[in-house]
């Protein structure tokens, strides 16, 4: 397959990820912010959020407050924003039509009429915005949905599948980290109502309410939040569960240069596989999770070198 | 020829409907009018989901549009198709052989049947060309010909189009069109299939790849997304199930050139190109071209690669050049041509210029190397201001102007905003040239939307008709 288009393809699925994951944040701030808070936690929420994903800067310099309705107009509808997510569900369509030979129809159709979607919704963001976050999580959804449905199982669909699981595991991380800096000036004791909404609203924004409840049937705290996230295998948004699946699609469209690549993405699985959530705590999870994010860079970085950009000049 | 009594594809000078609509007139006058309205928007909206839009150059950038599609087929009946296709045939020979020769001996300069300057000083002509063998000594392996009727019927070929003809996606997507929304219509009629273009076409590319190769590769070069006819590059890859590339994916070593893939480079032995000639091979024509492959031309010397539509077939579909055609299959085929020419007036020809300057307003004039209907004039149909800046124009630079008859271009009912009226249409077949000759029955029907427009272009408000050959 040609790099240009693998390359295409990778990023495409990364793309739409990474709209569903801005979704995801988004939701979980915006729930939050419906809690009965003061102001300022309130706006230090969407501050760590816009931290985490690098934002925070590009966010002051076009808007004055940190208010709610300001970060949901730059993080969903903002065209100038290239992290926003509507760039995002432009450029996961603008690398569809780039490759759209190599996508069914149905996936084509599927990722262009999103887009069309998103740009009427773009023109006025409406109040129900609960409704938006839930537009584009079954976007996405349906995009895999799609894509598991009719394309071809080639090196193509590996591509895809691998953009979609390295966004997953840098997106998770994010979000647990999010809560980090959310939590920095009271310490890491568990306890107080608040403290417990915010950790419900986390679980709810992966999808994981449900799941932490029929897993552990007990209240919810931070040292269970975090081993379900980072080391639960039957975890579909965990940190372990998207290198797995990362590091099987490397292995099935590795070549010649691909070795280095492959060992490191087996060391990151074998460390999530035997890794005890005591010693990632003892470490401290924050640093934990920078250290991950920058192992997951890593690879990103290494893919694109071994498969996208061909070294034959 | 010259006249405003158009000639009506499905109705007769009485009014009468014609014999091959009888069956098309009797369904849509049994079909309710919001029925088909209804049916005209679930079209629009399937092909802006489909995606099936063209970029308009000069307007803002990305941006896209969908081409008109009418819901009303044109008819053309089984006998005037065989014709049509016989006289296509013989035509696109001649051209053919016309490249190959001027490309070798140049027999047909030095018989005197065309001026030697009109050819060799032609900005089409490439002489890195000279010398260079082909396989099967075909040059343009995809043509697409305008061929218009005029007012008793008779057909003309406006335009041979040889370079990178485009269109032939919106024939199958309006074939496919059509059959979605009126699939009742095909179990009335026996409609001649066209939905096998996409292998033919790869067949042709395959028969035309380098001798002595089992499996050639074959590949799409596209300028890239941006392009006005993107869509119908990635269409047709897909369709033919091969690499749609772009310059960059393509690379050349030793003379051979490779794509660039994740497993490595990989050997390509034919490149249907949909690049202009200028930005091939940046070493050798336009060094700014980034769209190009470095080096492309010396592979293609030495026979490495074929390039199709090959390099400097130009020189034959020009508008200066159009008017010795009919010449060229006398000469090369010893045959009477099959199909008419228009009449043309050269504008460099001092009589020809002094006849249009004093017929300006009957005549449409067209620049020798313009495309898409830009920079021409349509003198019935312009005003005075129009025409005052037209002739100043011309007489600047007569060499790049030829003059034509205003053609009564034949009329097809059409759905438009006050219901089904007349417009004009015109025909693109599209003739492959490889091992055979071979074409699929009909072709690309354009329609001019506007009341009395002549011009059927699509970036001047021009749409598209599925075209049927009843069998």
């Amino acid at each position: 397959m040609l790099s240009r288009t693998a390359d295409h393809l990778y990023w495409m699925s990364r793309y739409i990820e990474r709209a569903e994951n801005l979704a995801r944040m988004l939701e979980v701030n915006y729930r939050m912010s419906l809690l009965p808070h003061d102001a300022q936690i309130v706006e230090r929420g969407w501050a760590a959020t816009l931290t985490i994903i690098g934002l925070l800067d590009a966010f002051r310099q076009r808007y004055q407050a940190v208010t709610p309705a300001n970060a949901i107009a730059f993080m969903a509808f903002d065209r100038d924003n290239p992290g926003s997510i509507y760039s995002c569900l432009r450029q996961a369509r603008e690398n569809a039509r780039a490759v759209r030979g190599t996508l069914t129809s149905e996936t084509w159709e599927m990722l262009n009429s999103t887009w069309l979607e998103m740009r009427v919704a773009g023109v006025r963001p409406g109040s129900e915005i609960a409704n938006f976050f839930e537009w584009v999580k079954d976007r996405s959804h349906l995009a895999r949905g799609v894509v598991q449905g009719t394309m071809l199982c080639d090196e193509a669909w590996h591509f895809i599948w691998l953009g979609t699981y390295l966004e997953r595991a840098d997106s998770t991380s994010r979000i647990l980290d999010v809560k980090y800096h959310l939590l920095l000036p009271h310490g890491e004791q568990a306890g107080g109502s608040a403290d417990y909404y915010q950790w419900s609203a986390l679980l709810h924004s992966v999808s994981a309410f449900e799941i932490y409840r029929r897993v552990y049937r007990d209240l919810i705290t931070p040292r269970r939040v975090a081993e379900l996230l980072v080391l639960r295998d039957d975890m579909p948004r965990s940190l372990r569960s998207c290198v797995s699946r990362a590091y099987t699609h490397l292995m099935a469209i590795r070549n010649a240069q691909s070795g280095e690549t492959e060992r490191r993405a087996g060391e990151l699985q074998a460390s999530l596989h035997f890794g005890r959530i005591e010693d990632i705590f003892a470490l401290g999870l924050h640093e934990y999770l920078v250290q991950f994010v920058g192992r997951i860079r890593d690879l990103g970085e290494r893919v694109a070198r071994d498969f996208l950009v061909s070294a034959t000049d | 020829m010259v006249g405003t009594s158009a000639y009506d594809e499905m109705h007769g000078a009485a009014g009468e409907v014609r014999e091959h609509y009888r069956a098309f007139a009797d369904w849509l006058a049994s079909t309710p009018r919001d029925r088909l309205a209804q049916k005209r928007a679930e079209a629009d909206s399937l092909f802006h989901r489909v995606g099936i839009t063209f970029a308009v150059y000069g307007e803002e950038a990305g941006t896209e549009r969908l081409i008109p599609f009418d819901i009303v087929p044109r008819i053309i009946p089984a006998p005037e198709w065989r014709q049509l296709a016989a006289g296509l045939r013989q035509r696109v020979r001649a051209l053919n052989a016309f490249i190959a020769d001027i490309y070798h001996e140049q027999e047909i300069l030095a018989a005197g049947r065309i001026p030697p300057e009109q050819v060799l000083c032609n900005q089409a002509y490439r002489p890195e060309m000279q010398g260079i063998d082909v396989p099967g000594a075909i040059y343009a392996h995809i043509a697409g010909i305008d061929v218009v009727r005029a007012g008793r019927g008779e057909f003309y070929v406006l335009e041979d189009n040889l370079r990178v003809p485009s269109g032939v996606s919106y024939m199958l997507e309006d074939r496919r069109m059509m059959m979605r929304l009126f699939p009742e219509l095909f179990a009335r009629h026996s409609v001649a299939p066209v939905e096998h273009y996409p292998d033919l076409l790869l067949e042709n590319l395959r028969s035309v790849a380098p001798a002595g190769l089992n499996d050639p590769a074959v590949v799409l070069l596209t300028p890239g997304a941006n392009n006005s006819a993107y869509f119908e590059h990635a269409f047709l890859a897909q369709q033919m199930g091969i690499e749609l590339v772009e310059g960059q994916d393509l690379f050349v070593e030793n003379e051979y050139v490779y794509m660039r893939t994740t497993q490595g480079p990989q050997r390509v032995d034919v490149i249907y190109r949909r690049i202009d000639d200028d930005f091939l091979d940046p070493l050798v024509f336009r060094p700014d071209s980034l769209l190009g492959v470095p080096g492309l031309l010396a592979a293609y010397r030495e026979g490495r690669v074929t390039i199709a539509n090959a390099i400097g077939t130009g020189v034959a579909d020009d508008k200066s050049i159009y008017p010795y055609v009919p010449e060229m299959v006398r000469f090369y085929l010893g045959e009477e041509p099959l199909l008419s020419n228009v009449p043309t007036y050269v504008l460099r020809r001092q009589e020809d210029l002094d006849y249009t300057l004093s017929h300006l307003a009957e005549l449409v004039v067209k620049e020798v190397h313009g495309a898409g209907g830009y920079g021409m004039l349509v003198g019935p149909a312009a005003t005075r201001e129009q025409l005052a800046a037209f002739r100043a124009r011309i007489l600047s630079a007569p060499e790049r102007y030829i003059a034509q008859p205003t053609l009564a271009l034949s009329s097809c009912p059409t759905f438009v905003e006050a219901g089904v009226a007349p417009r004009h249409i015109d025909l693109r077949p599209f003739v492959l040239s490889g091992r055979d000759i071979t074409l699929v029955p009909g072709g690309l029907t354009r329609v001019a939307l506007r009341e009395g427009s002549l011009v059927v272009n699509s970036s001047q408000g021009g749409g598209t008709k599925d075209t049927w050959v009843l069998e």
